[in-house]
């Protein structure tokens, strides 16, 4: 399997909304490399006929009633918020 | 009056006979605070006016059968959410969320059992880290040797318990956060069964991983916390609807016929000699008091790491999406749209640590590489689980080392996460089996830091782990040691 570019950690950085500098890329670049080299080992098992496990117990479709319940007020929601205008969030302008 | 002095059931019978009142204890234990906490740095956020007005209401009147805990000071790690109390995950991005608006599951089953929460404490941000050196605040560190770590991530609590501050914390173990710091500073430490405890209000790190469980001095008293904190949670959808059994009943400290399975990859490679020698010296024990141990194999444990980092890192990626700087937790000022916003608030945000784990999840999980690595490591899971149902099988219980070392010093392995990360090699394999482990102390190194024998068992079978443990504690002193802390040696 290929290691892993600086460019790639910049792909990256982008899908997981973070910013990093070229200094921060690089050093990434290397941590991440050796990481995802420690985890080629994993190659060494055959796993074609194995299941993958998402949760150690068997749990299948965990329904409830779909009903209204008291929850937070709109005030409350807002309480921690670090910007907030007319009972809404406040966030940058979203058009370029 | 010092916490050190009595366990949960002493406490209980002493308040209800008027001997002492709940007013000593938590003064006892901000008095601890104060003395201590300078040096150990457990405590984040402090309750103090909060938990004194409900000491104060709680001397005016009796507990109820009901109220099991009645009176008895704890500490929260601070990634469980307490409404009206600061909670950060030792994370500067949460540094102003000091109001939430609600109680975790655990929190709200503390308060029917009237414990009091004197304050929250320190971890890994995020839960990420094994030493508790990724705090965005001061590093804990371990009260047997200020100079060592208290392991991670539920470093404060492990440290809080040992150094007398609290009776009892609440930790969360993802892939040993638990047990470690447990080991290190000599602790009881439980890792439930994946399900056993709700985890509605704990801060996902890994979700399919992640556990609340209680750390202590005994392992009485560490049942007692699980009997409290245990349950199904309608609010938890992966909490397991499995009835919560007395477990202190278990403690009979009859271990004759006890079946042990020992995984010779657990007394292997990097495990110290010393750890070795303790494990082998507390199997002997387990010997005289009549139990079997075995040596066995769990073939797939040098896989485990690399598993996990995988699994835990790419459910930490999707989880941490929810902090970007909108609805609570700090913004970046500076950012003119909203798409700066987000990059720049999660990357002034976040530690080193956590941004690593964030890239490396989204990594595996993104197009081209889900198949190659997360798929991957998902199968390898099976083949971990796999080998635990087998031994299990035959087995009642699983033993080895908690740690493959005794702590380490301040320092010494946040350099290379690689050589962080390899620390969590025997405490790991557990979560990913989703089966219920402890940390027991069972010995001291030469330069006298505990060392933690991990008792592993089935399903929901807590009540067999708490019993092995339980009969060696009281064949035994490790747990009567106090580090020497602020001039009070045991």
């Amino acid at each position: 399997m290929a290691e892993i570019s600086k460019d790639q950690v910049k792909h990256v950085a982008n899908l997981a909304r973070l910013a990093v500098t070229e200094e921060e890329a690089e050093k990434l670049t290397e941590e991440l490399g050796s990481i995802i080299k420690f985890a080629e080992q994993l190659n060494e098992l055959d796993t074609e006929n194995v299941k993958p496990t998402t949760h150690v117990l068997d749990l299948k479709n965990v329904l409830r009633k779909d009903e209204p319940k008291e929850w937070l007020t709109q005030e409350e929601a807002l309480k921690n918020a670090p910007d907030k205008k007319d009972g809404q969030f406040r966030v940058p302008s979203i058009l370029e | 009056m010092s916490l050190f002095d009595y366990s949960i059931k002493e406490l209980q019978e002493k308040i209800h006979n008027k001997e002492i009142k709940v007013q000593e204890l938590v003064d006892a234990s901000y008095q601890r605070i104060k003395e201590v906490d300078g040096q150990v740095k457990a405590f984040l956020t402090l309750n103090e006016e909060e938990a004194r007005q409900q000491a104060a209401k709680l001397d005016e009147r009796e507990a109820t059968a009901d109220e099991v805990l009645f009176g008895l000071p704890a500490g929260i790690k601070d990634n469980i959410v307490t409404n009206g109390l600061r909670t950060t995950c030792a994370s500067q991005f949460l540094d102003n969320f000091t109001d939430p608006l609600y109680d975790a599951t655990v929190m709200k089953k503390l308060d029917d059992a009237k414990s009091i929460t004197i304050g929250k404490l320190n971890m890994d941000e995020f839960a990420m880290g094994s030493s508790n050196e990724n705090s965005s605040y001061e590093a804990t560190r371990n009260p047997w040797n200020t100079d060592h770590v208290p392991g991670g991530s539920s470093g404060g609590s492990a440290a809080a318990v040992a150094s007398g501050q609290v009776l009892y914390a609440l930790g969360s173990d993802t892939g040993g956060s638990i047990r470690q710091p447990a080991a290190f500073c000599g602790v009881v430490g439980l890792k439930p069964t994946y399900g056993r405890v709700s985890r509605f209000g704990l801060v996902a790190f890994a979700s399919s991983l992640d556990q609340i469980g209680p750390l202590t001095r005994t392992v009485e008293d560490n049942a007692r916390v699980l009997e409290v904190i245990s349950g199904h949670d309608p609010m938890d959808s992966t909490s397991a609807n499995v009835d919560v059994p007395k477990y202190t009943d278990a403690l009979t400290g009859d271990v004759k016929g006890l079946k042990i399975a020992v995984p010779k990859e657990y007394l292997g490679e990097g495990v110290t000699e010393e750890v070795r020698d303790s494990i082998l010296q507390a199997l002997k024990k387990y010997e005289e008091l009549g139990a079997e141990w075995e040596e066995v194999s769990l073939p797939h444990s040098k896989y485990a790491v690399a598993t996990y980092y995988l699994l835990a890192s790419s459910e930490a990626s999707a989880n941490l999406a929810r902090f970007d700087g909108v609805r609570y937790g700090v913004r970046a000022e500076e950012a003119e749209s909203m798409m700066d916003m987000f990059k720049l608030s999660r990357s002034q945000g976040f530690g080193e640590e956590v941004k690593r784990r964030i890239m490396l999840g989204t990594f595996a999980l993104s197009s081209g590489y889900y198949d190659a690595y997360y798929k991957k490591a998902q199968k390898v899971r099976t083949l971990i689980k796999q080998d635990f149902d087998q031994v299990l099988e035959k087995y009642d219980v699983i033993m080895g080392p908690t740690t493959p070392t005794p702590a380490f010093k301040v320092g010494e392995k946040i350099a290379d996460p690689l050589t962080m990360y390899a620390n969590d090699i025997l405490t790991i394999p557990v979560n990913l089996a989703g089966v219920p482990g402890i940390s027991i102390p069972c010995g001291f190194s030469t330069e006298g830091l505990p060392i933690g024998l991990q008792i592993i068992g089935k399903h929901f079978d807590e009540g067999m782990v708490y019993r092995a443990a339980h009969a060696f504690e009281q064949a035994t002193d490790y747990h009567k040691e106090k580090p020497a802390l602020g001039g009070v040696q045991a």
